[in-house]
């Protein structure tokens, strides 16, 4: 086994990203879905850092930080509407989401 | 070490700092001067101040371009830039801002929802708006685009007691963070091949490499994803439907022209930027998603009743139209896409007011048979949607007629024959579904007796938007010519 170098950073988070892919398209639990929405910024965030500590700079942990920020803020506005849902209609199924289609 | 926080970062920066401000203010005095309903009405005025602020600081920008001839004022080590390209694209902001809030008024009063954090969520929309049209950064235009999307996600879902509103939140949300996924991880690509987030520097990165690398062709992909998603092109459309029809009106409205204005001076931003070198590797393929968005909006349209819905098809199709300007990419192209956004701009408020005037106490009005025998109620009304929807097919001599023109010069100048002969002919199929409107008005039999909610803002914000769309029609010189100024090079 040789050491960990940054290919290796940028497969692990091809995987996330292809599984949090997989997440959003299959599952039915609107809360894993916004799990596996998750996943996707993670894998972003490890990708910013492998490169940046491959280019010995800053930035990409600096543009990772603002990415979690903005993955909090998507997730608290993502329950909020879905406890507004919920009060409306006892579901959490996207299936069961159905009001509006042609 | 290059110095903290100078004058011109701050004179640059002015405009999202009055929009910021004044969004807060009205979160405040909404909740501790005016905790009576009836006093909301201060509210509108806090947000004609913030526009007239923030227009004021445009307006100062421009006229200091103007005075020292420069095309462009960078700020912040170059992550903000100002130039005629982004302010072209803040006065449409601006404009939409100022039109749907004026209307907004009354429609949230009868949908029983009026509350301040409504006009607030607009202004920092319009906020993260301004950091994606003069953005030169990644982490900038992420956090603009963050900062608009996540706005309007609580804006579509503002009917708080309404399933529908709900449902379309949840969508637009749901795909709007997938697809935000996607764009960021290009863009941490993008970073790793420049080492820097700064669009200049990934121009030069870019352009080092083939157009077919795979590490280009992997972020472009990904980005491509994001972009087309955010204009709502196919097969990325599928939010855009839902989220159009269950969104209170007024947020359609604005949600169609500024929204997708944003996105599309960010799509251009990128494109015509960071990945201009490997257009031979995305031309076939934005040609591809060009042609199915115009099949996929104005084949859809045509079997709509929804009034709302068809609207949402047909804006569909219009960033199909949008996209064949990005294809051509010479000067007439993106001066044509930029033309096209501004016509768009009045045309399509002004057909959304129209839906938003159809709806009164206890009639939901958006069918399109709520517009039936609307000429023997109130012709005014009916020829002015009449010239909203001429200009939205692009008949001339409204102003609609002159976006498609310049799309489809510059796809002639650059022999792209057979996108102009998709393009033309899906123009027939359009004019079929919109003239499905203008019969339902001039030939239909009058049904509903109540007449139209025209609130002085409704008629204020539909004659502004139909004097406009006939003014830029029938006298095109001074906006071509504001348009030729503001491409982006």
């Amino acid at each position: 086994m040789g050491p960990i170098t940054t290919a290796h950073y940028l497969a692990l988070s091809a995987a996330l990203l292809l599984i949090g892919t997989v997440g959003v398209l299959t599952r039915r639990n609107i809360v894993v879905i916004l799990m596996s929405i998750e996943l996707i910024l993670n894998a972003v965030n490890i990708n910013l850092i492998a490169f940046s500590a491959h280019l010995h700079q800053v930035n990409g942990q600096i543009f990772a930080i603002f990415v979690i920020t903005d993955a909090v803020a998507e997730a608290a506005v993502g329950l909020g509407i879905l406890i507004a849902l919920f009060r409306n209609k006892e579901t959490v199924l996207a299936d069961e989401v159905n009001l509006l289609k042609w | 070490m290059s110095q903290f926080y100078t004058s011109t970062d701050h004179f640059v920066l002015i405009p999202a700092i009055m929009l910021a401000l004044f969004g807060c203010a009205i979160l405040l005095f909404d909740f501790l001067v005016f905790p009576d309903p009836r006093q909301r009405k201060w509210l509108l005025l806090f947000v004609v101040l913030g526009l007239g602020f923030t227009g004021f600081g445009l307006w100062r920008q421009q006229m200091f371009l103007n005075a020292n001839g420069l095309t462009e004022l960078t700020a912040f080590q170059g992550s903000l830039t100002i130039d005629r390209f982004a302010l072209f694209f803040n006065w449409i902001f601006e404009i939409a801002s100022l039109i749907v809030a004026i209307v907004s008024y009354a429609y949230l009063e009868i949908e029983g929802e009026h509350h301040g954090e409504y006009y607030a969520l607009m202004l920092f929309a319009q906020c993260g708006m301004f950091f994606l049209a003069a953005g030169t950064d990644l982490v900038t235009l992420f956090i603009g685009l963050e900062l608009m999307a996540l706005c309007f996600y609580v804006m579509v879902g503002f009917l708080r007691g309404a399933k529908r509103s709900n449902e379309a939140a949840l969508k637009y949300l749901l795909l709007g963070a997938f697809s935000s996924g996607f764009l960021v991880y290009g863009f941490s690509i993008m970073y790793g091949l420049a080492g820097s987030t700064k669009l200049s520097d990934i121009t030069t990165a870019i352009a080092a490499r083939e157009p077919w690398d795979p590490m280009v062709f992997l972020a472009m992909a990904t980005t491509a994803v994001g972009l087309l998603f955010k204009i709502s092109a196919a097969p990325f459309h599928m939010w855009a439907p839902d989220a159009y029809e269950g969104a209170p009106t007024t947020v359609t409205a604005y949600l169609s022209v500024a929204s997708k204005a944003a996105s599309i001076a960010f799509l251009l931003r990128i494109f015509m930027g960071p990945l201009a070198s490997a257009r031979e590797a995305w031309e076939p393929l934005l040609s591809v998603v060009a042609i199915l968005t115009m099949t996929v909006g104005n084949l859809a349209a045509v079997t709509q009743t929804n009034l709302k819905r068809l609207l949402a098809y047909s804006s569909i199709s219009h960033a199909g139209y949008m996209l064949l300007g990005l294809i051509a990419g010479n000067d007439t192209g993106i001066k044509g896409i930029e033309v096209y956004i501004l016509v768009y701009a009045f045309m399509n408020l002004g057909a959304f007011i129209m839906i938003v005037a159809l709806r009164r106490k206890n009639i939901i009005g958006e069918d399109i048979e709520d517009l039936a025998g609307l000429m023997q109620k109130s012709p005014g009304y009916a020829v002015l949607m009449l010239v909203f929807m001429l200009s939205l097919a692009g008949i001339p001599p409204t102003a609609g007629f002159l976006g498609k023109y310049y799309i489809f010069l510059s796809l002639i100048e650059t022999r792209h024959y057979l996108l102009a002969v998709v393009g033309t002919l899906y123009v027939a199929v359009a004019i079929y579904y919109y003239f499905r409107i203008v019969r339902s008005m001039f030939v239909g039999q009058l049904v509903e007796q109540a007449p139209l909610a025209s609130s002085f803002g409704v008629r204020l914000a539909l004659g502004v938007a139909g004097a406009m769309t006939l003014a830029i029609g029938i006298y095109p010189e001074p906006f071509l010519r504001m348009a030729q100024g503001s491409i982006l090079r």
